[in-house]
């Protein structure tokens, strides 16, 4: 998948689980947390969503290489066909 | 025989509501715990379920009209004389038709007005019977404020027009808390370390699906301490405390706009930690998305305050009444502790404990937290 998609799918990820986030004014360098207090519950429900929509299963341990928009991409691009 | 159905409270801060929508007409059979309306409060747009068998005979407030707690709203056929009434009461009064705001609005778009502040009233609906949709409101942003579309709510940034009426109704509940009630607190540092160890190696080994928060584990080691140490768990009316008849523990969530809600999780000490678990999980969107029930608003006998994902160490929490405790805790963080007799990096938490001196002491209130700590020390047995 390239790298565009890749972000387009994470994006729509991101504003499935916290609705009220503005897609447009989503910062790709800068943490969920900062940007929008991502949480724990939050970061759980994005794995599940990962793991539904592109079939990749992210260890707990790896939950701080989803923080942000770029490392979402970096992360997901060698795992996703 | 004909039985009324009445406006709940959903906690001691509400007064009034508005029936946003009906989701039954004259003649539907309906069934105990059926959500039957939306009704918007303070707390969002909430699904309102009916607390007997029987088949819907008038729907007395219509929507969009605005009404005190303990309004009758509809009138049911119920079968048998041991029809039981609905719960909590308030003081009846006069329905008060805000006039020219009958709109027929699905709960989904009442929410986005709400978040994008468009007036309903104001709207022309081109939905099924004339009912405003999602589109509709958003349409009515568009040209009115094209450039405030509203961004994302950062850190400490919060849109306190948009969550004014929640503000005010925290106001109130805490207020009165803080007049009221005679607070206690206590806290206690917990070396979790085994906890978070077997956390992670239960996750490990399950779907992602299937992972356990460290709330989670807290939630029911709180619920199970609720039945080995009485006086926690209930509410405090007229003078008096009441145990409450089952352990519902609420949990305080968040919302990313401001404010925050504490809807329960019903019989928390009897199910399993998966179980528990998803339906957390499902608390928490629900609450976020502004489809909670009332039944979840109004039965929290004991509330649990996590500021893990804050990076704060302790929580000195208050307590939402009629209640008469709140559990709160800090992040999970790698701390020196002393472990026969050497220094060594461990898992802790600090858990803290609200408590209302009318009904316990600092003595007891020590035993509980301790009781909690131990039984998330010992997590295989949650």
């Amino acid at each position: 998948m390239k790298r565009e998609d890749l972000a387009a799918r994470v994006l729509a990820l991101v504003t499935e689980i916290a609705p009220d986030v503005d897609p447009a004014s989503v910062i790709a360098g800068v943490d969920f947390r900062d940007q929008f207090d991502f949480d724990s519950m939050d970061t759980l429900n994005f794995a599940i969503a990962l793991h539904r929509d592109l079939g990749v299963e992210v260890p707990e341990a790896d939950y701080s290489r989803l923080a942000s928009l770029d490392k979402c991409v970096a992360y997901l691009a060698d795992r996703v066909r | 025989m004909l039985s009324e159905f009445r406006l709940p409270a959903l906690g001691a801060d509400m007064e009034e509501g508005t029936v946003v929508q009906w989701n039954v007409a004259p003649g539907d059979a309906v069934r105990r715990g059926q959500v039957v309306a939306v009704v918007e409060t303070d707390k969002g747009a909430i699904d309102v379920e009916i607390f007997e068998d029987g088949v819907m005979r008038e729907l007395v407030v219509q929507p969009g009209t605005k009404v005190p707690v303990g309004t009758v709203l509809a009138r049911l056929e119920t079968a048998g004389e041991s029809a039981s009434p609905s719960p909590a009461p308030g003081p009846a009064g006069a329905a008060e038709t805000a006039a020219g705001s009958r709109a027929r609005i699905s709960p989904a778009a009442r929410v986005r007005a709400r978040e994008l502040g468009v007036e309903v009233a104001s709207l022309t609906g081109t939905g099924p019977g004339g009912a405003i949709t999602i589109e509709d409101v958003e349409k009515a942003k568009r040209p009115a404020q094209p450039s405030r579309e509203p961004p994302a709510a950062k850190a400490g940034e919060h849109d306190m027009a948009q969550a004014g009426g929640m503000r005010a109704a925290i106001a109130t509940a805490m207020s009165r808390s803080k007049r009221e009630i005679p607070h206690y607190y206590l806290s206690l540092t917990k070396d979790v370390t085994g906890a978070v160890d077997w956390l992670a190696a239960r996750n490990a080994s399950v779907p992602v699906t299937e992972r356990l928060l460290f709330t989670a584990l807290l939630i029911k080691a709180v619920a199970l301490t609720c039945r080995d140490v009485q006086g926690f768990s209930g509410f405090y009316r007229d003078g008096r405390y009441e145990p409450g008849p089952s352990v519902h523990v609420g949990v305080a969530v968040a919302l990313r706009g401001g404010g925050l809600v504490a809807p329960a999780i019903m019989d928390t000490a009897d199910k399993p930690l998966p179980a528990l678990m998803e339906e957390f999980r499902q608390l928490v969107m629900r609450a976020r998305g502004g489809r909670l029930r009332a039944s979840e608003l109004a039965a929290p006998s004991i509330i649990v305050t996590s500021l893990g994902d804050a990076d704060v160490d302790a929580v000195f929490p208050i307590i939402q009444p009629p209640q008469v405790a709140i559990v709160g805790s800090g992040a999970v963080s790698s701390r020196p502790w002393v472990v026969d007799g050497k220094v060594e990096p461990r898992q802790l938490i600090v858990l803290s404990l609200g408590a209302d001196h009318r009904v316990t002491d600092g003595r007891l209130g020590a035993q509980f937290l301790a009781g909690i700590a131990e039984r998330l020390a010992a997590p295989g047995k949650l």
